[in-house]
């Protein structure tokens, strides 16, 4: 089963290789890692998505507690929860099919940013499936390029 | 008034309690030693880096103090890592102090330079790289604090050159900042009362005891458990000494090399009671028939422990003995005959034994022996293999920290440094490594150290001319194919000994090994006690890799 694991985190070098270093030590498989600023600026938040069973997920969830620059881990499971990833996808296109594209685009409220004669660039924001059906309806056109963020999540309510 | 960064290390050291350190200088430390050539505090120089580290770990085991090391950067830092690595995995409070090249030259490839936090970064509790003075002193103080709370560990601080020439203006700043970083000690209450109701109602309880309880010192708490319940103890490598091995209710320890009795006993049992034991593979062997009936209680200070290996019906996570101090009056007293009558059978019917015949010497009669010989509070090192085997198996450890031994890691050249350490901490008492001659040849060096800072380790050196414990290995499961095993060209021990000054005798006779025990504990300063063994003996019983532990091969009358 796939868990969002949300760590808050010292904002310090060396932070980001640590955590890496401890999934790869541990032989756990991350599916996305992402970090950024949080309201704090001494703080960054790191959203994990990591698969596994959940005897698994309780010893990410403890080794990750353990290391000393960790100091908040909550795992989003059955949580009520927003979650976000964005997504750049440069698709072929051509005069005769670039208004179906855009039609799709439209219907997944993504945004056209840069067009060419032979493909545009698309930007996307929305939950994992969402930019994952997008991704399949792209598929027949062809994908020249694609780049994803990786999941952000946060609980709702106080 | 301004104050150097070297000058801020040190005063940070001697703020912390510091009295002994081991280790070696080099280019991008001389600013450190040049501060330490007078300041208050006991350098030993080792003749390799892996020693600092082993002996700044064997004085931390035998003391419970913090081992203090430090070594040069680059290769130096790099000789250090097998010790760091040794202390990780058995918990051993120290700090490693390493310098670093210009911080304007970190990641140029410059002369000496080695990624030490990332190097190390999988086997430390903690690793800092110092980048500005005005963190130094912050850093030492928060590096001792996570090298000994919680489950203690080593911590590597990663210094600098040009912070430790660096000047910083008035009094540093000494404040731990570490949000992150809060060890749970108390117990949960709720879990305790439920631990206890376990232990009262079980009928074939077993407590299997680790290092954690050494660390914790609660092996006074754990003894007063086992009598007030009147439950049987088995102890992990790590864990003997936490009860004495003469004791009543001793098993003796468990797992690959374990007992009959304890490894039938867990293998029996309703009810495991571990306490600082994390699981080991070498201790449970195969998972899934590792105690199949028994509901398991797990009291760990490391939340990380539980449930890693075997599952815990009723985990408390906190300091061992603040949790048996509250468990204590809440079990009560039960006969449990027929669990006793047949833990006594299984004692009385496969005890420990081997072949005493033969006209080479036993290297178990060795050891038997040395436990007669020695003073009680001896402190016992041992190298890693057969030599470490038969000690766990064949000397009564009785009190806690009497045993120096690599555990988890499993480092051979790792018991001589750590005895040097453990005599640092102890000058006044017995100090023995009993080794191998495949083991003793890894850190041989170190009898520079013991001779020249008068450390008065004995070494007793079990000569089989070969590498023991692959050699059984190779013997029972590859078909006495003994690649790489026999040791050739082994230099003379006692001729050694003496090359480097200190005495060296030699046995080879079953009948000079009480004699020949006596004059080595006997001869002031370093001894090295050649004793030419019997070079096919296996250490017994044996449960094969991967196997259940009630599946014993050899030894059993």
């Amino acid at each position: 089963m796939r868990h969002v694991i949300s760590a808050i985190v010292e904002n310090k070098s060396g932070v980001l290789s640590h955590i890496a270093g401890l999934f790869s030590s541990r032989g756990f498989n991350i599916d996305s890692l992402t970090v950024g600023r949080t309201e704090n600026p001494a703080l960054s938040r790191m959203t994990i998505v990591v698969a596994g069973d959940d005897a698994i997920l309780e010893q990410v969830r403890k080794q990750l507690g353990k290391v000393i620059d960790v100091i908040k881990v909550s795992d989003f499971a059955g949580k009520d929860i927003v979650q976000r990833e964005q997504a750049l996808i440069k698709v072929g296109c051509n005069n005769e099919n670039r208004q179906q594209v855009v039609a799709l685009v439209e219907v997944f409220e993504g945004k056209v940013v840069d067009i060419s004669p032979g493909d545009m660039m698309v930007e996307l924001s929305g939950p994992e499936a969402k930019v994952d059906a997008f991704v399949e309806m792209m598929r027949p056109y062809g994908i020249r390029e694609m780049v994803r963020t990786g999941l952000v999540a946060m609980a709702r309510g106080g | 008034m301004a104050t150097k960064g070297a000058q801020i290390l040190v005063d940070s050291l001697i703020n912390e309690g510091v009295e002994h350190i081991f280790g070696y200088p080099g280019g991008s430390v001389l600013p450190l030693f040049d501060v330490l050539y007078d300041a208050p505090v006991k350098f030993y120089l080792t003749r390799h880096e892996q020693g600092a580290a082993h002996a700044a770990d064997g004085y931390a085991r035998s003391s419970g103090r913090v081992g203090v090391c430090i070594a040069t950067s680059g290769p130096g830092a790099t000789n250090l890592t097998t010790g760091i690595a040794t202390a990780n995995m058995d918990s051993v409070p120290m700090v490693a102090i390493t310098g670093q090249v210009k911080t304007n030259l970190i990641g140029n490839d410059a002369f000496q330079e080695a990624d030490v936090t990332g190097i190390t970064r999988p086997i430390t509790k903690h690793n800092y790289l110092v980048k500005d003075i005005r963190d130094l002193a912050r850093v030492i103080k928060e590096a001792f604090h996570i090298a000994s709370t919680g489950r203690p560990g080593p911590v590597v601080v990663d210094v600098p050159v040009d912070i430790t020439t660096s000047e910083l203006e008035g009094e540093p700043d000494r404040t731990m900042h570490l949000p992150g970083y809060k060890p749970v000690t108390e117990g949960h209450s709720r879990q305790i009362k439920s631990a206890a109701a376990a232990i009262n109602e079980s009928l074939r309880p077993v407590l299997y005891v680790g290092g954690g309880v050494i660390t914790a010192g609660a092996h006074e708490e754990v003894r007063k458990l086992a009598e007030a319940a009147n439950v049987p103890v088995t102890m992990t490598l790590m864990g003997l000494g936490a009860f004495p091995g003469d004791h009543r209710l001793s098993l003796g320890m468990l797992g690959m090399h374990g007992t009959a009795a304890a490894n039938y006993a867990v293998t029996e049992s309703d009810l495991i009671i571990a306490v600082g034991a994390r699981f080991d593979d070498r201790v449970t062997g195969r998972v899934d028939s590792f105690a199949p009936s028994a509901k398991v209680i797990h009291i760990d200070i490391d939340p990380t422990s539980i449930s890693k290996n075997v599952r815990a019906h009723i985990p408390v996570v906190g300091d061992a003995k603040s949790i048996l101090t509250e468990m204590l009056p809440l079990v009560t007293h039960s006969a449990r005959e027929a669990w006793h009558t047949q833990i006594e059978d299984w004692k009385r019917k496969h005890p420990l034994n081997y072949n005493g015949n033969g006209g080479r010497i036993k290297p178990q009669s060795v050891i038997q022996q040395l436990c007669k010989m020695a003073p009680q509070d001896a402190i016992i090192a041992t190298e890693v293999g057969q030599n470490q085997m038969w000690t766990a198996l064949w000397y009564t450890f009785r009190r806690p920290r009497t045993l120096i031994s690599s555990g988890g890691l499993g480092t051979m050249g790792f018991g001589f440094p750590a005895a040097l350490g453990a005599q640092v901490a102890w000058p006044d008492r017995c100090v023995v490594d009993i080794a191998g001659d495949g083991s003793i040849q890894m850190n041989i060096q170190e009898l520079g150290t013991a001779v020249q800072y008068k450390l008065p380790v004995k070494i007793v050196i079990l000569n089989n001319g070969c590498l023991g414990m692959v050699r059984q290995w190779q013997e029972l499961f590859y078909k006495h194919r003994y690649s790489q095993t026999i040791l050739c060209a082994t230099p003379d021990f006692v001729k050694l000994a003496d090359a480097y000054g200190a005495t060296g005798y030699r046995i080879t006779d079953p009948g000079e090994v009480g004699d020949a025990l006596q004059k080595t504990l006997r001869t002031p300063g370093p001894v090295i006690l050649d004793v030419h063994v019997e070079q096919e003996e296996n250490v017994f019983p044996m449960v094969p890799a991967g196997q259940a532990i009630n599946r014993m091969i050899g030894g059993m009358a």
